[in-house]
């Protein structure tokens, strides 16, 4: 049961929290609220168990208790009039008493008003349901200043009004690249082994493609993520890291490979050529047997121009020396300048070892483990160092 | 936000225009860097938001070079010449413009000439006590 009820509370508690926000219109009370609701529920469902449909039942509780608190709070009760507000009924609830709010909630979290920082931190506590202290740790700050950062994303929200909504025709398309660059970080989030988080960002990519079935980029973006995902069990064996190279393909989930290029080819019928457009196309061809590295070699040219990415210049020499050899990869390494970034010390390593400088490539995987922390990854780099040690060139 | 009855009342906002680069009348040599046609779209663009509803004009202030600074050190008036921050950052002007919301806000202020010109306008919620 206690399984159950987290994932239960994992799926549901975006939804549950997008709706409070939509009815109170204050992301504060609404978290209150919704932590009550959860509490409740775990109280109170291993006794008289689940109810039919636990999100409506959440919603409603959640209501219910704000509601009771505003009554309770003299001054509340004078801004808001919620003594007008008729009891919501917990048993009675369906599914179609609450429409998802999850995309209002997200174009009012990528709200440009609102720092780039910010919004992707507000994105992954309210959507994500991740805590401060995860976010904190994603991206390498303090956990207090992340705690303060979302506490004034917050309070902006409120006190310059950015509203609770998908915005009109005329703003969606320049507020939609911010929603996607963070649907993105939480896609790789879940990518890296919280697999909540990606079909987290899957649900939030089809709800997109949904609400805009004309934009390439919402498209491209949808795709790549299934065609990511879809690896997704090859990735790893037990607890270890595998690549690309050695993954058995029969765990790989063709329906879903299926379900991407249906949607590539939905974003390409729109004349998409924007930078998730071009990395659905290199996920769709990774997902071939045997790969054509040179035209995903070609592809990451293209999403270099489009990117100007040191990272992507990274992707584009693996290719690049799958199709023309380590030398040619190695070249375009040691070009970037990019010596903070773990992958490209793990990449170089993997190509000296193959050309049989056995030196150099020790130091360049032991650079790359200097700057790793998680279990998977610093292993299988500590499975390449002692090959090479077994196995000198 | 999702339910009608708990719609709160109109936001306010005050419109601060930084004049920064923009040329304007009160420098005739910046001014003549614009063309007649410029010119006038600058005179229309103010006057239709002027009269957009919602909005409050605010008065005409004349060039920072003109302003005042007062401190007060230990009960003693100190008076400088010029405003409190750089002439280019200083405010060229305001209006009030009461809005459903903030992109409400961010679009009028995105019709402010000078927000084109070189200058930026701030947008800054008004707290009602």
């Amino acid at each position: 049961m206690v399984t159950i009820l987290e994932q239960v509370f994992r799926d549901q508690w975006g939804r549950v929290l997008a709706s409070l926000i939509g009815f109170l219109g204050d992301f504060d009370l609404a978290e209150e609220a919704a932590q009550e609701a959860f509490a409740i529920a775990a109280e109170r469902w291993p006794r008289d168990g689940m109810p039919t449909n636990p999100g409506a039942w959440l919603i409603a509780t959640a209501r219910n208790r704000a509601i009771n608190r505003i009554r309770r709070d003299r001054t509340l009760i004078a801004k808001t009039r919620l003594l007008q507000v008729p009891e919501a009924i917990e048993d009675t609830m369906d599914a179609t008493t609450f429409p998802d709010e999850r995309l209002e909630l997200i174009f009012t979290c990528c709200h440009p008003a609102l720092a780039l920082d910010a919004q992707v931190a507000l994105t992954l506590r309210t959507l994500g349901g991740l805590t401060t202290a995860q976010i904190a740790g994603a991206f390498l700050v303090p956990e207090p200043t992340m705690a303060q950062r979302l506490v004034r994303a917050k309070r902006k929200i409120k006190a310059a009004g950015i509203p609770f909504r998908v915005p009109p025709d005329h703003l969606l398309a320049d507020r939609l690249d911010a929603v996607l660059a963070v649907v993105y970080l939480i896609f790789n989030e879940g990518y890296g082994g919280h697999d909540d988080l990606a079909s987290e960002a899957l649900q939030l990519g089809r709800a997109l493609a949904e609400l805009m079935p004309d934009e390439p980029e919402v498209h491209g973006l949808l795709a790549m993520m299934l065609l990511l995902d879809a690896r997704r069990e090859a990735r790893f064996q037990g607890e270890e890291l595998v690549l690309l190279a050695d993954q058995d393909h029969g765990l790989w989930d063709a329906a879903q490979i299926a379900d991407g290029r249906a949607v590539l080819d939905r974003a390409l019928v729109l004349h998409g050529r924007g930078p998730y457009v071009v990395q659905a196309a290199i996920a769709s061809l990774h997902a071939d047997v045997p790969c054509d590295w040179p035209q995903i070699a070609a592809l990451y040219g293209e999403l270099s121009r489009l990117t100007d990415s040191p990272v992507v210049e990274l992707s584009r020499a693996v290719a690049v020396a799958e199709a023309d050899g380590p030398q040619a990869g190695l070249d375009i390494i040691d070009r970037l300048d990019l010596d903070d970034y773990r992958y490209l010390h793990s990449t170089r390593g993997e190509l000296l070892r193959r050309i049989g400088r056995t030196d150099e490539a020790r130091d360049a995987y032991r650079a790359a483990l200097a700057m790793v922390d998680d279990g998977a990854e610093r292993r299988l780099l500590e499975r390449r160092l002692a090959e090479l040690d077994a196995h000198p060139t | 936000m999702g339910d009608p009855f708990l719609k709160e009342e109109a936001m306010k906002y005050m419109l601060l225009i930084h004049q920064g680069d923009t040329p304007t009348p009160a420098s005739p040599e910046a001014w003549a860097t614009l063309s007649q046609d410029e010119q006038q779209a600058v005179y229309a663009d103010y006057q239709a938001i002027n009269q957009t509803s919602g909005v409050t004009p605010g008065m005409g202030l004349d060039l920072p070079e003109t302003a005042t600074t007062v401190r007060v050190q230990d009960g003693k008036t100190l008076t400088t010449d010029g405003p409190f921050v750089e002439i280019k950052e200083s405010i060229g002007g305001y209006f009030l413009y009461e809005a459903d919301d903030l992109d409400a806000a961010i679009e009028l202020a995105a019709r402010v000439p000078a927000a084109r010109l070189g200058g930026a306008v701030e947008v800054r919620p008004i707290v009602e006590w």
